[in-house]
Parts: C-alpha cells; sequence; structure tokens
C-alpha cells in the first residue's frame, strides 16, 4: 500500500519529501556529538576549469583518516544528472551520502515535474543541502563540494563552489577545494588559459592535482606501480563522459615524462 | 423512524464498477508492446504538457487512462516509493512488482471503502529485464486487480476490437517503428469504423535495453515518431 503521505499534494523535492517520511534517513540528521572523532575519512583535493564548450573536473584517488591512507583509489567525481557532477572534498562519509541524495533530488524533480532543473536551481538545492549540514561542520565533520555543469541556455560550462554555511558562488574559469587546493589553485592559476581545448584543460588540471600532490600530504598524485589516475570527467553538450582510465593514464604519463626533467612543472613567463 | 434503504454488498459493488468503468471507457486507448530492443508504450494523447506516460525508476515504467488528475496523484506517489526505496537500498531493489503491488492495494482499498468514490483508472507498470524473457508487464485496474501481461496490452476506451487486432497482428521480435506502427493500427480499430490516428496526437516513450544509462526511459519526439510511421 502506498503510504497516505505519498498520496497527498506535496512539493517535488526529495529532500523534503524525506524530511516528512524518514528524517532519520537525511545526511544532516545526525547530531551526535561529534567532537575530536578519530578515524574519519577525508576526501581531499578537486580541481575543476571551463573550456569553450564544455566544464572539466578532475580529483585525486586518495582518501586519509588522520596520517594514515584510507583508500588509494576512492572516487570523489560523481555525475549527478546527465548535465552536472558533484565532487567532494571534506568527511567523506557525509559527502558521499550527500552526494546520493543530491542526485535522487534532481532526478526526483525531473520525473515529478517532466522538465529538468536550471543549473543555478541545481545549485541552489546542493546549498540547501550544504547549509543543512552545518551542525555537523561546528563539529569537524565538514562536506564542501564543488558544483560544475553544462548550461544548455547559456551554452557554457558553469562552476560553482561554496563554504559549509552554504555560500554560493559561481567561479567563471577555474576553482579547487579540499587539502591540496591552495596548491591546485595557485597551479592552474599559472596553467590556465580560456582558449584551452578539452584535453588541453585536462592536462591542466591534472597538472594542478600533481603540484598539489607535490606539497600536501593529504593529496594523492598519480601512483604509477598501482596504475591508480585522477579520475576526470567532463561535461558538454552532449552531457557528462568520465574520462576512460587510458586516456587519463596517458596524459598523467606525459605530464611525469616532463617532470623528470623539470620536478616542478612548466613554467610560465615572467611578464 | 425511516429504515435506510438496503443495498445488498453485490450491487454495491457493481454499482461503483459500472462507475469507474463507465469512466475509463470514456477516454482514448493506451497500448503496451514488446519489442525487439524493449517494451514501447503507444497512447493516443493530444495533449503535449499532460503526459499519460512517465518514467517511474531506472527500468520501470508506467501509463495510464482515466482521470488525470487520480492517475498523476498514483504517479507521484509511485515516483516517491521508488525514489525512498531507491535511496534507502540500493537502486537494484526497486522492483516494478512492488510497485504493482503497492498500486493494486491502494486503488483496490479505495474502490471497497465506502467513503471515497473508486478511482476512474487503470495503469500499466512495466519492467525492463535483462532480456525480453524477464521482461514484466502489469495490468492494474479500478478494484485493485492485477494481471500479468505478456507481448502487448491495450487499455481505456474502446478495447476489444483494438485486442482483436492485436491478437491477428502481433509478433515477437518486431522493431521499434514496426511496433509503433502496430500499435497505432490497433489504436485505430476502436470502433466500428477504422480511423486513422495522426501521428502527432500519439504519445510515445520506450523502455529500451540498448541504452548505457542507468535510465532506460525515454520519450520519443513527434518528429521520430513520425519517421517511424512514414
Amino acid at each position: 500500500m502506498l503510504p497516505e503521505a505519498f498520496r497527498s499534494v506535496g512539493s517535488s523535492s526529495f529532500a523534503d519529501l524525506l524530511a516528512q517520511h524518514a528524517p532519520e534517513q537525511l545526511p544532516t540528521s545526525r547530531t551526535a556529538e561529534a567532537g575530536a572523532l578519530a578515524g574519519v575519512t577525508h576526501g581531499t583535493t578537486i580541481v575543476a576549469a571551463t573550456f569553450p564548450g564544455g566544464v572539466v573536473m578532475a580529483g585525486d584517488r586518495r582518501a586519509t583518516m588522520g596520517n594514515v591512507i584510507a583508500q588509494r583509489d576512492i572516487q570523489k567525481v560523481f555525475p549527478t544528472d546527465e548535465y552536472s557532477c558533484v565532487g567532494i572534498a571534506g568527511t567523506a562519509g557525509i559527502a558521499v551520502e550527500m552526494t546520493r541524495l543530491f542526485q535522487v533530488e534532481l532526478e526526483h524533480y525531473e520525473k515529478i515535474e517532466g522538465m529538468v532543473l536550471s543549473t543555478d536551481g541545481k545549485a541552489n538545492r546542493l546549498a540547501a543541502l550544504i547549509r543543512g549540514n552545518l551542525g555537523m561542520a561546528m563539529q569537524g565533520l565538514a562536506v564542501v563540494p564543488l558544483f560544475a555543469a553544462y548550461d544548455l541556455h547559456l551554452g557554457v560550462g558553469r562552476i560553482f563552489a561554496f563554504d559549509v554555511t552554504g555560500n554560493k558562488n559561481e567561479e567563471r574559469a577555474f576553482h579547487s577545494v579540499g587539502s591540496g587546493s591552495l596548491f591546485a589553485r595557485g597551479s592552474l592559476k599559472k596553467l590556465y588559459r580560456d582558449d584551452l581545448t578539452e584535453r588541453e584543460t585536462v592536462t591542466a588540471a591534472v597538472q594542478a592535482l600533481y603540484d598539489a600532490a607535490d606539497d600536501d600530504t593529504a593529496t594523492g598524485g598519480p601512483d604509477l606501480a598501482r596504475r591508480i589516475f585522477p579520475m576526470v570527467a567532463v561535461i558538454t553538450a552532449d552531457g557528462f563522459r568520465a574520462w576512460p582510465e587510458a586516456d587519463t593514464a596517458a596524459v598523467a604519463d606525459e605530464i611525469i615524462a616532463a617532470r623528470l626533467h623539470a620536478p616542478d612543472g612548466p613554467s610560465a613567463p615572467l611578464i | 423512524m425511516t429504515q435506510p434503504f438496503y443495498v445488498s454488498p453485490e450491487q454495491l459493488m457493481k454499482d461503483r464498477a459500472d462507475f469507474a468503468r463507465k469512466g475509463i471507457a470514456r477516454g482514448r486507448s493506451v497500448a503496451v508492446v514488446q519489442y525487439r530492443d524493449g517494451i514501447v508504450f503507444v497512447a493516443e494523447n493530444p495533449s503535449r504538457a499532460l503526459h499519460k506516460i512517465s518514467e517511474i525508476y531506472d527500468r520501470i515504467g508506467f501509463a495510464a487512462v482515466g482521470r488525470y488528475n487520480e492517475f498523476e496523484n498514483l504517479r507521484i506517489a509511485g515516483v516517491r516509493l521508488a525514489d525512498v526505496r531507491g535511496y534507502s537500498y540500493d537502486r537494484r531493489d526497486v522492483t516494478g512488482r512492488a510497485l504493482a503491488n503497492a498500486y493494486a492495494q491502494t486503488l483496490g482499498t479505495i474502490f471497497s471503502s465506502g467513503g471515497e468514490k473508486p478511482y476512474e483508472v487503470e495503469l500499466f507498470v512495466a519492467e525492463l529485464g535483462e532480456s525480453a524473457a524477464d521482461d514484466q508487464m502489469y495490468r492494474l485496474t479500478y478494484d485493485g486487480s492485477v494481471a500479468d501481461v505478456q507481448g502487448w496490452a491495450v487499455m481505456g476506451g474502446t478495447t476489444e476490437p483494438v485486442e482483436t487486432w492485436f491478437e491477428q497482428h502481433y509478433e515477437a521480435d518486431l522493431d521499434l517503428p514496426a511496433a509503433i506502427g502496430l500499435a497505432r493500427t490497433a489504436l485505430g480499430h476502436d470502433g466500428t469504423d477504422t480511423r486513422e490516428v495522426p501521428p502527432e496526437s500519439l504519445e510515445v516513450a520506450v523502455l529500451d535495453r540498448t541504452r548505457t544509462q542507468l535510465r532506460k526511459f525515454k520519450r520519443i519526439p513527434d518528429a521520430a515518431v513520425a519517421d517511424a510511421l512514414s
């Protein structure tokens, strides 16, 4: 039997439905004293950059638990619908659950309303979910996702960054979140141009991750022995596409070959 | 004190069934047909905005005839049920059978409870399997009865002549244009005179096994329907 609540007139939001019907399943429902929790897995660096006709997002594969590497091949970039994706940094458990909720939220709206949310609408929903997690963030379990989407109306790739209070700001060119983001952003700042091709943008993103891994212990660089490489996603007018591992490996191998001669990577002209 | 009129339970149920059946027969028919790569839904529906066919979940489609507000209410409840279940467990744990059961119980309760009027709707719930043999199609009627159908099925409007046409002309392993063509011709045989249903008043959607995405449901745009029928 369909629960009575499901047949009542309500909003098109899955998160609202869950809050009414099964609030214990919301990632933000727990208010336990987290304090100085040991053994919490953290995801680290995500970078995103736009190029003419789309947007690239890349994430390293390392998850840490204090000084220990918790996982070497974690997935931190997730497709959220056909034209958007989320990269997560922060407490992995909550971030993954929040991403899953966000995925269902977008799909639920699409099915109920018969149309897709606007890009700004999607970003606002994600901001609301992050804001809902503020209590947990105060206890040290913060989630800071990076949202990238291809806007079908504007015909451009767009990047949205958030802080733990759900403040949303749009980045026109490139952005990075996570523990290695300072280094990644500095690196991208010198490498990024707005006329790069898709492959060149991916190369710049992987370079930035390499630089982040170089200076941040929590960010993983390309793992040659295990053949683990950053996860790369591209969104264009044709929709979301995860780069095949072989292609990412080729880019990473090229970068590593160059870094054998110049360990600090390519240098930008002074003026 | 006056005695209330006695109405036998048989008569009461019959009246309610007649009421529901009349409402359903007023509309146009919807057909579902199994084809080579999946299941196609074909409805005669001049509206582009008010759909009779919808997506419920990755491999589950929904079609309905009757009163719009009533089946829309059931559709939304179905989407909610499927999404909550998929979120709580796993996407693979959302099944057409569970959904058909939920609908059957809801419709059955409404039909036999004294208070509400019975819903004037009939539904199809179809689930795409790994192969054609695993496909499941359920037909639910206003009183909550469920039937498991194979190959093709039709509901709403005047179904007998349409069913006869399907019986005589359906064959397994049709390709998509042939399946749409068959359904369109069949929907035209809903009276003593045969009509030619114009392609632009057909609403067509498929559950397509060959789609690479998890979500196998896809609406076929008007232009593609016209192409398939030409």
